[in-house]
């Protein structure tokens, strides 16, 4: 574990030291996508510099080191979640991109007509949208886990929904509408008695805590590297290796082949098989230099400061009577998401005003639409924060929150 | 970006208690018009008769932007024709995009002048021109 200050940390990022509308830049938008750090940043320079070739495919030196760059990265993504083999790794450019190969590949051939899949109410688009599309082009039954008024999974929804007929349930980890942790290992272990199939849905906790997909026992996992300091366009889907081994590719061309003949083509086996097309190799070892400045820092670590920065805000934030706080009041049930309303203000014009003051939150229904509908909101703000974030940072959010609605001209 | 451009009373006024904001009797055109990523969604109520706009209103939820653009605009087309009304819709997109910035040319927009710093702000664009959109699309859609 890295015994340094926030201080020392923050120094690792440059964007940090940005300003914003001529005021210092506090960035709480990290449930969008995060900051990189030095190192992320310098391995894609370097990487163009001295390693650029097309992996797998040439014998010559440069290739040589971009298979090495693109294969160490894959090997590090399994060690960071506890995977058996580097081959049930595949690299995608995003979540969103992993739940549609699994839509594709896994769904369309494992679900067939009067099957259900079962997704909860808290779930983003991407992970919502291609099981609806599977569900109607199969015939097949979505049922949705409900919520309580705080946002999270209710124990009788899972014992109730998922059923016999369920072949698949995908979860998400942690909800990045309202900053709920779900009971996902009880959800897993309810479905795997029911026989059915489990994917995790971890954009929103792979970057927070400390994820091992063996003691969770999912079947599939996904998450984006954009969101755990790596670069954009970089993704994971983590499979069990028996399913993977069963699934037919998504995408055909070329690296994803054994022999191809003019009627008929044998497919390379994992992790190759899923991953068709030069791939981004840049991203990939950027999504490893994250990753191993993650682990320096320790994810231990990295839990222990979100913890603390999302109770000092709930504090504050719960003493303004001119916020309404959405989601889990307990805290050990929460993540560092929280989403929240300015009395009589639209978060947009929250979001405009707080932008003004250099403080970055977000706006909107934060792609979770049906979510949004069965909670009776129709928009939130929402500030999400990482280890890098400070109470000074909070402090300035929430001064800046006391003048929203001044703007607006209210008097308080 | 300086808040004091956007937030003006003259938005405040027409934002918190417009007048405008209800339901006409029997309106003759009504058309939705939403902000799907921001959930601006407003209904834009026409009463038109021989060609003359003779009342106007709205109902719905949005930011203060949106909502003191849909009251200004319905302030603006009350009483003119369609064909001005249309005019009146392009000036406003015009000024919007910064395609027209002659001051002269923009006065007709009268109360509305007030959302010309809205172009500096990219991301509330769509807050702005909604009713305007949704207007022309209701006028059109009649035809
Ligand atoms: C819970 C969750 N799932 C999926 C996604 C999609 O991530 P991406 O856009 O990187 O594919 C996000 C991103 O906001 C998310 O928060
Ligand atoms: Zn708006």
């Amino acid at each position: 574990m890295d015994g340094r200050s926030i201080t020392e940390i923050r120094k690792d990022f440059p964007s940090l030291t940005l300003s914003a509308n001529g005021k210092p830049l506090v960035y709480l938008d990290n449930a969008a996508t995060t900051q990189k750090p030095f190192r992320v940043i310098a391995s894609l320079k370097d990487y163009y510099e001295r390693s650029n070739a097309n992996p797998h495919r040439g014998a010559h030196y440069l290739s040589i080191m971009a298979t090495e760059a693109y294969e160490s990265s894959r090997e590090v993504v399994r060690a960071f979640i506890n995977a058996w083999s580097s081959r049930e790794i595949i690299f995608t450019r995003n979540a969103t991109e992993s739940l549609n190969l699994l839509a594709h590949s896994y769904g369309m051939t494992n679900i067939k007509e009067g099957d259900e899949i079962v997704i909860s109410i808290l779930e983003h688009h991407s992970n919502l949208i291609p099981w609806q599309q599977l569900a109607k082009a199969k015939k097949a039954q979505l049922k949705y886990l409900y919520v309580d008024s705080e946002g999270q999974v209710k124990d009788e929804e899972i014992y109730t929904k998922i059923t016999d007929k369920t072949k698949l349930v995908s979860i998400t980890h942690i909800s990045n509408a309202l900053g709920t942790v779900t009971p996902v290992k009880r959800i897993i272990d309810f479905a795997h008695e029911k026989g059915a199939v489990v994917i995790v849905d971890g954009s929103q906790s792979v970057p927070h805590i400390k994820l091992d997909v063996k003691a969770l026992d999912a079947d599939f996992l996904v998450f984006s590297g954009h969101k755990m300091l790596g670069p954009m366009g970089i993704g994971v889907l983590y499979g069990k290796e028996k399913l993977l081994e069963a699934m037919p590719p998504f995408l055909f061309g070329g690296d994803m082949i054994e022999y191809v003949h003019e009627q008929e083509t044998t497919f390379a086996e994992l992790p190759f098989k899923l991953e068709a097309g030069t791939q981004n190799v840049e991203g990939a070892l950027g999504l490893k230099e994250a990753i191993l400045y993650l682990e320096k820092l320790g994810m231990d670590r990295i839990e222990a400061m979100e913890k603390e920065l999302t109770a000092y805000a709930f504090e504050r934030l719960s003493e303004l009577p001119i916020i309404e706080l959405y989601g889990p009041r307990d805290l050990s049930k929460r993540s560092s998401v929280i989403s929240f309303n300015v009395k009589d203000v639209h978060p947009h014009d929250t979001a405009s005003i707080m932008d003004a003051y250099g403080v970055a939150i977000r706006a909107g229904h934060h792609c979770a639409q049906p979510l949004m509908r069965y909670m009776n909101l129709n928009a939130t703000a929402r500030a999400s924060f990482y280890f890098y974030n400070t109470k000074d940072e909070i402090d300035i959010f929430i001064d800046s929150l006391k003048n929203v609605r001044k703007w607006l001209g209210y008097g308080s | 970006m300086d808040l004091n451009s956007i937030y003006t009373e003259l938005i405040m006024e027409h934002s918190q208690h417009s007048h405008n904001h209800h339901h006409l009797d029997c309106p003759s055109h009504s058309m939705r018009g939403h902000n799907p990523s921001c959930g601006d969604d407003i209904t834009l109520e026409l009463k038109v008769v021989e060609g003359i706009i003779e009342d106007a209103s709205f109902t719905g939820l949005g930011c203060a932007i949106s909502k003191a653009s849909t009251s200004m605009m319905i302030d603006l087309i009350k009483g003119k024709s369609v064909e001005e009304a249309l005019e009146l819709v392009s000036v406003f997109i015009g000024m919007i995009k910064r395609e027209i910035t002659d001051e002269a040319e923009l006065e007709v927009l009268e109360d509305a002048l007030a959302l010309q710093n809205i172009s500096n702000m990219p991301a509330r664009v769509k807050c702005a021109v909604l009713a305007w959109h949704t207007l022309k699309q209701s006028l059109e859609e009649k035809e």
